[in-house]
């Protein structure tokens, strides 16, 4: 072996694993983060990731661009958003009920509509190869970087903004915040909700075509194995903060690439053990702030979650 | 919105007359035939008992209603207001009871987004310094890059208050926005707004139960009683005893029961207890609280000092930390068979959320005491005859209104759920009872129904711990006051020399 760098093979396969597996926890996340903002939870994203995933692939294949499957991911995703924002805004509706339904329904359909285009091989999306400076193969390997990931970090950033600094982002926060203040203003809380969801099924179609485009970059129906689902827990361990989600996503990224880190330094035994790295975190994260007694700080007043 | 005649209204405060406004519902007559006139930079009061048309009469002003009948004027000129929007633009604001700010949100965050003409990209450099212009023009400021969550009481009210001047209104209704206020911090408020009045800036129309706060601030006073002005005149030549007098009518309130007997032994005794507060992040801290039979201990506080912590510890909602709760010298642990052998009886605040099932029925509501007892022994199969027959008499005997014996007892109102919680908890042995709030929202009549019920309770020989937001309340019942304060027992007098001012300055933390 002519790089044989012993241990540090494992950090720098988790940094890779990290950037690679995390873009798509990243999508999900904000789409979240700006649904949850507005007051409503969207169960549904994992659906509609697996549905982008599906969507994207088949256009990509159709028409020989990755970008093209890209935008058709957001387009289809926003679609499920605004369904799902469309059915909440009716009276009595519970949103969490309704995203398991939009979950299986995105599934189904992505499945129903997926077959033909499980052997066909579609374009990939660009990456950008960060690590042209070093010599050490591992770490090119693990620098390159994908654009879908830099538009998140931007995302992120955009998204922390526009809370901050706009109108649109006040006023999203005023409808998750208070019903009644948002009426008292002359908003209509249905209506930006329904927006915010529709926008934040967007980033979830976009994330479902990094998945089939990139990484893994193949479309099958076990690509998603619960990601969307994980993301959602990620939104409440970053307390509804597009940056904190970044971090998040990192974290829950390299979780994820612990096992096949451990496999290529040649762990045999049990290294299976921590494929399982992810859903231990999410379990973990989620009892390690939960609490009988005290109400979550920074969570958004109108979720149906925390009310 | 048609303004009749072409000059703009001047600037400064608003007169403002409502001229003969009725308003119908169906066959009910909420408003009948009433005529105020708040005079440009006058304080108005308007009194009445819960019920009276006061909110009916500002939402036909601030155009939330239309009313049946009758005109609003405006600097003299007749105006019609179609919706808030239209009351809005010609100047006219209202501050509500409960705060209207968004919680999470920064003070700044709140004024800047309640403009109409937020721009779509906010140079906060700019805006912070546009508002330090207005607050620097103000009688009062508050912190502007704190989240409104963190605002105490008091600040949350004369945010509410700025907010209004900001939005450029002129002629305010404050709806009792004094009712979540310490007295000196309900003092301090009513003073700027006051000297706003004086200096012309804004006209107030502000709805009120409190006397107090009549006498000290407000220029002139209007009463309505059933929907009708029964009085109205300048402040200075009426006392208190008139304006209750034309409040309440005829019917005068009942006084309270006389008190019989003297404290027996010990009841309820704490020691040392600690909890978590909500947040996670304070500490309620109970050192010493002892109730004996046969009195009535009063708790004052503002809320969120730990009350409604307290009350969640002794009904088991709320785990200690350290120390213990005791029950006729047994350690106290709030479960089922010790509240049941030990005669343990509470009515939480907010008791349709607290202390009732709101979709089961109200016979049922009432026999979660007892359905499961067979006289000595447990029942294992209900007895529904039974259980309906209890209600049946209880909610006779305790003036429940109610449909029927079957209606879900959450569409009952708030004094009939209260009526049937408490006919629930005070049926039977009651060696100690824990009340919270009793009478938070109810009418005059209720409230001294439920008052005079808690003292023949303790005529009775029952322990009764009593926490309430209501200073009034508390001075009325109690033989015992005790002040908390930040999660501690602060003060604590016999109610015969008690002096409100003193309690006063503990419930704000300032001894």
């Amino acid at each position: 072996m002519e790089h044989d760098i012993g241990l540090w093979a494992i950090p720098i396969a988790i940094l890779g694993g990290a950037i690679r597996v995390s873009t798509p926890f990243l999508f999900v996340s904000l789409g979240e983060v700006l649904t949850e903002r507005s007051g409503r939870i969207n169960l549904g994203l994992e659906g509609t990731l697996v549905f982008g995933a599906m969507a994207g692939y088949a256009t990509a294949v159709v028409t020989g661009s990755a970008w093209a499957g890209v935008i058709v991911a957001a387009l289809s995703g926003s679609l499920f958003g605004l369904l799902h924002g469309l059915i909440c805004s009716l009276p009595k509706v519970n949103d969490i009920a309704i995203g398991i339904a939009m979950m299986l329904f995105g599934t189904g359909l992505a499945f129903y509509f997926g077959k033909p285009f499980i052997q066909p091989v579609a374009p990939d999306l660009p990456a950008i190869p960060l690590g042209f400076w070093s010599d050490l193969p591992q770490l090119r390997a693990a620098l390159e970087v994908n654009v879908l990931f830099l538009i998140g970090i931007v995302l992120a950033l955009g998204m922390a903004w526009m809370f901050r600094a706009t109108r649109v982002g006040l006023i999203i926060r005023v409808v998750g915040d208070s019903t009644d203040a948002a009426r008292a203003m002359g908003l209509r809380p249905a209506l930006i909700r329904t927006l915010a969801t529709a926008t934040g099924g967007a980033f979830a179609g976009v994330g479902g075509a990094y998945l089939s485009l990139y990484y893994p970059g193949s479309w099958n129906e076990g690509i998603s194995s619960g990601q969307g689902l994980m993301a959602v827990a990620l939104v409440i361990f970053a307390r509804w903060n597009p940056i904190a989600c970044f971090g998040a996503a990192l974290l829950f990224g390299g979780a994820g690439a612990l096992g096949p880190a451990l496999q290529s330094v040649g762990v045999t035994q049990g290294y299976y053990l921590f494929y399982a790295a992810p859903y231990v975190l999410t379990l973990g994260v989620l009892i390690a702030i939960s609490s009988p007694n005290r109400a979550m700080t920074g969570a958004p007043g109108e979720l149906s979650i925390t009310k | 919105m048609t303004v009749i005649g072409e000059e703009p209204f001047p600037r400064g405060a608003l007169e403002v007359q409502t001229v003969g406004m009725t308003m119908r519902f169906g066959a009910f007559t909420a408003l009948d035939d009433v005529s105020i006139t708040v005079g440009a930079g006058s304080f108005h009061a308007l009194l009445g008992e819960n019920g009276a048309g006061k909110s009916t009469l500002v939402k036909c002003m601030m155009g939330f209603y239309h009313a049946t009948a009758g005109q609003m004027m405006l600097g003299r000129r007749e105006v019609k207001i179609h919706d808030p929007r239209d009351a809005h633009r010609l100047g006219l604001g209202m501050v509500y009871q409960h705060f209207t700010l968004v919680p999470s949100l920064t003070a700044a965050e709140n004024l800047v987004i309640s403009r109409h003409d937020t721009p779509a990209m906010i140079d906060w450099a700019r805006e912070k310094k546009a508002l330090d212009a207005f607050m620097s023009a103000m009688p009062f400021r508050v912190p502007l890059d704190q989240p409104v969550a963190r605002l105490a009481a008091g600040e949350k009210q004369k945010l509410e208050i700025l907010k209004q001047l900001y939005l450029g209104r002129r002629f305010l209704i404050l709806d009792e926005p004094t009712s979540v206020l310490t007295p000196d911090e309900a003092d301090e408020v009513l003073g700027h707004v006051r000297g706003l009045c004086e200096k012309g800036e804004i006209s107030v129309l502000m709805i009120t139960h409190k006397f107090r706060e009549v006498t000290a601030f407000a220029d002139e006073v209007s009463v309505l009683r059933r929907g009708r002005l029964v009085g109205q005149g300048r402040v200075g030549g009426l006392s208190h005893a008139e304006m209750a007098a034309m409040m309440i009518g005829a019917s005068a309130a009942r006084a309270p029961l006389p008190r019989e007997g003297a404290p027996g032994s010990a009841i309820l005794s704490v020691s040392g207890a600690k909890a978590r507060d909500r947040s996670g992040l304070k500490e309620i801290d109970i050192e010493s609280l002892t109730v004996r039979a046969g009195e009535i201990v009063g708790i004052a506080g503002i809320s969120g000092n730990g009350q409604m912590e307290l009350m969640e510890i002794l009904t088991g909602q709320r785990p200690l930390i350290a120390g213990e709760v005791e029950v006729e010298g047994k350690i106290y642990h709030a479960t089922r068979p010790e509240a049941l052998t030990l005669a343990v009886r509470y009515l939480p605040e907010e008791p349709l959320r607290n202390a009732c099932a709101g979709r089961m029925s109200v016979a049922e509501n009432i026999a979660f005491r007892s359905f499961d007892v067979n006289g000595v022994g447990r029942r294992f199969w209900l007895d529904g005859r039974g259980m309906r027959d209890k209600a049946g008499s209880l909610v006779e005997a305790f003036k429940v209104k109610t449909a029927s014996l079957d209606t879900p007892i959450a569409a009952l109102s708030g004094g009939n759920v209260q009526r049937a919680v408490l006919a629930r908890e005070l049926t039977g042995d009651v060696r100690l009872l824990v009340i919270s709030n009793p009478c938070f929202g109810l009418d005059f009549a209720a409230v001294a129904e439920i008052r005079s019920r808690i003292v023949a309770a303790r005529n009775a020989g029952a322990a009764v711990l009593l926490m309430s937001e209501d200073l009034d309340e508390v001075m009325e019942l109690s033989d015992r006051i005790l002040v908390m304060s930040e999660g501690r027992i602060a003060y604590e007098t016999p109610a015969a020399t008690a002096d409100l001012a003193t309690i006063g300055h503990h419930m704000g933390g300032h001894a």
